[in-house]
């Protein structure tokens, strides 16, 4: 991981440069687009809505919930997928990945089905109390469903690298395991942990279908940026490509914060 | 709902297909051996291709309408598009090629009109109504639109922006009553799928969608509902290749039996 380029060469042919500026306009033309799309003398207007300022300020509290959610339940997962010595780990690994494959609206569905008032565990839920569906519990636990593989391929793959060594020597000099975790495991592997928290982060602002399907769409309590985009695009366009240009903003800012330093994300620092 | 029919609608098609080949090769035959009647008549007869963009409401009866259509006029297809009525527009004025549009609303035909892509004046085929759909077992008792108002139902609706909303808003005002729903959706069909779900105690959807969902669920009428009655118009897009069966088609759907297919699948006529 830490290798290093040798000064003066760097072994790509000039051809290459070719074909990554095709895959980057690919990518950067249909965000150009939207920009020269962008209704200028009424933009501030159309962002400050009420109804956009409560979708954005709905998506931001709902991500930053389902992101603390990741790093409980993806701290545990990525460790007994790097580490553990289950049987079947590889199974475990393969289904818990599948959300990052399934289209979101497929995810909404198993959702339904589940925490649902007709489904598996809704009806038990219901009777003690707890109602899911239609709620802002709801978006939290679709944006959870779809976030969670990013945050575990992220924790595993650094808890890889970072190998267990230190660990080792701190169990023979007499560390708990618990203490390995808190002291040792958990501060080597911080940048892999703030990378898939971001990137987390990211999916949920994002999610879309598995909410549409799981939670429904009312304003407030329900109805996220990407939803409320949606329903914009039906009666005023303007308003639609205004607010997904304050969605590519934050998207751009949360994908900076853990791209923009690759030195600094991937390299595990070795606690003193 | 749609899940439930697309399989049909797929052997249906290929069905379709299959008889449409099949009466391709017997037309050659028939050219090659003897002067056919349908030979000289060749350049006033619709032939060829056309696609149709369809509101998504329209997915079964236009379905069953274009096989029907094929199926009278061998050597034609009716290629078929279901969507929005506010994204078909949004595709049309983006340069996609369609030669037929039918609309769910006046307001979408309008702005495909604003945009100079009609080639005629739209005709009105069919009218829509809401009614209240629930669960097959009813579990919230809902019998009339009052009942809606109740608290503790949980009632699905469409967001105003949508036609069915507006729809839904327009009873609303006329009946004097004021909803409150746990979910505003942005289509028809998603308020659908949380009544069919049993998600929610209670939805407003068309006639046409509940006729649709089968047993899944059930349709309550109410006199209210005359308050909003939505009209689909249909004409032919101004860039359409072939205007002679473009035509021919929509004379198919407004025409007694293509009445029929319309009113036994729950539409109103206009």
């Amino acid at each position: 991981m830490n290798r290093r380029s040798p000064a003066g060469y760097t072994a790509v042919p000039p051809w290459i440069y070719a074909v990554a500026g095709v895959g980057a306009s690919f990518v950067l033309i249909p965000l150009l687009a939207m920009v020269a799309k962008v209704n200028w003398s009424q933009f501030i207007p159309l962002i400050t809505s009420e109804s956009s300022l409560t979708a954005l300020g709905l998506s931001l509290r709902t991500s930053a919930a389902s992101t603390v959610l990741c790093i409980v339940l993806g701290i545990p997962l990525a460790l007994v997928l790097a580490r553990g010595n289950l049987r079947g780990q590889q199974l475990l690994r393969a289904f818990i990945l599948l959300p990052l494959v399934l289209p979101p609206v497929v995810g909404g569905i198993a959702l339904l089905y589940t925490f649902g008032r007709q489904g598996l565990l809704g009806h038990s839920l219901e009777l003690a109390g707890f109602q899911i569906a239609f709620s802002t519990t709801a978006v939290v636990m679709a944006q959870t469903f779809v976030a969670l593989p990013f945050m575990v391929v992220s924790l595993e793959g650094a808890l890889r690298t970072a190998g267990g060594k230190y660990e080792a020597v701190a169990a023979t000099l007499g560390a708990r395991p618990t203490t390995v975790l808190r002291r040792v495991t958990l501060p080597l592997v911080l940048p892999g942990l703030a990378s898939g928290a971001v990137l987390s982060f990211a999916r949920s602002l994002g999610e879309f279908g598995a909410t549409l399907t799981f939670a429904g769409s009312l304003e407030g309590v329900t109805r996220t940026l990407p939803l409320e985009i949606y329903l914009q695009r039906e009666s005023d366009a303007d308003a639609a490509v205004a607010l997904s240009l304050v969605l590519v903003a934050v998207a751009a800012i949360v994908v900076g914060l853990a791209y923009g330093n690759p030195q600094r994300t991937t390299k595990a620092k070795v606690p003193q | 709902m749609s899940i439930h029919h697309r399989p049909w609608a797929t052997i249906l098609t290929a069905t379709a297909l299959i008889l449409g080949l099949a009466g391709c090769a017997s037309g050659t035959v028939d050219n090659a051996g003897n002067q056919s009647p349908s030979g000289s008549s060749t350049t006033s007869e619709p032939s060829g291709e056309i696609t149709v963009f369809a509101a998504a409401s329209l997915k079964t009866t236009f379905t069953t309408l274009a096989e029907k259509f094929e199926a009278a006029h061998p050597g034609t297809t009716i290629k078929l598009s279901f969507a929005g009525s506010a994204d078909l527009v949004t595709q049309l004025t983006a340069g996609a090629p369609a030669d037929v549009f039918a609309s769910a609303d006046t307001k979408n035909m309008s702005k495909l009109q604003d945009a100079g892509l009609i080639a005629d004046t739209p005709i009105d085929f069919a009218t829509n109504t809401l009614e209240i759909a629930v669960p097959a077992s009813n579990p919230a008792a809902v019998n009339s639109l009052a009942d809606l108002a109740e608290p503790g139902i949980k009632l699905v609706i469409c967001a105003p922006q949508v036609p069915c909303g507006a729809a839904t808003k327009s009873i609303e005002e006329s009946a004097g009553i004021t909803l409150a729903p746990v979910s505003e959706e942005s289509s028809v069909t998603d308020v659908m799928g949380k009544v069919t779900s049993g998600e929610a105690d209670a939805g407003l959807v068309y006639v046409t969608d509940i006729k649709t969902a089968g047993d899944k669920a059930k349709g309550i009428k109410f006199p209210e509902s005359s308050a909003a009655v939505n009209t689909y118009p249909i004409t032919t897009v101004s860039t359409s290749k072939n205007k002679v069966l473009a035509d021919a088609f929509i004379t198919s759907i407004t025409d007694t039996e293509g009445q029929k297919v319309l009113t036994d699948a729950g539409f109103g006529t206009p």
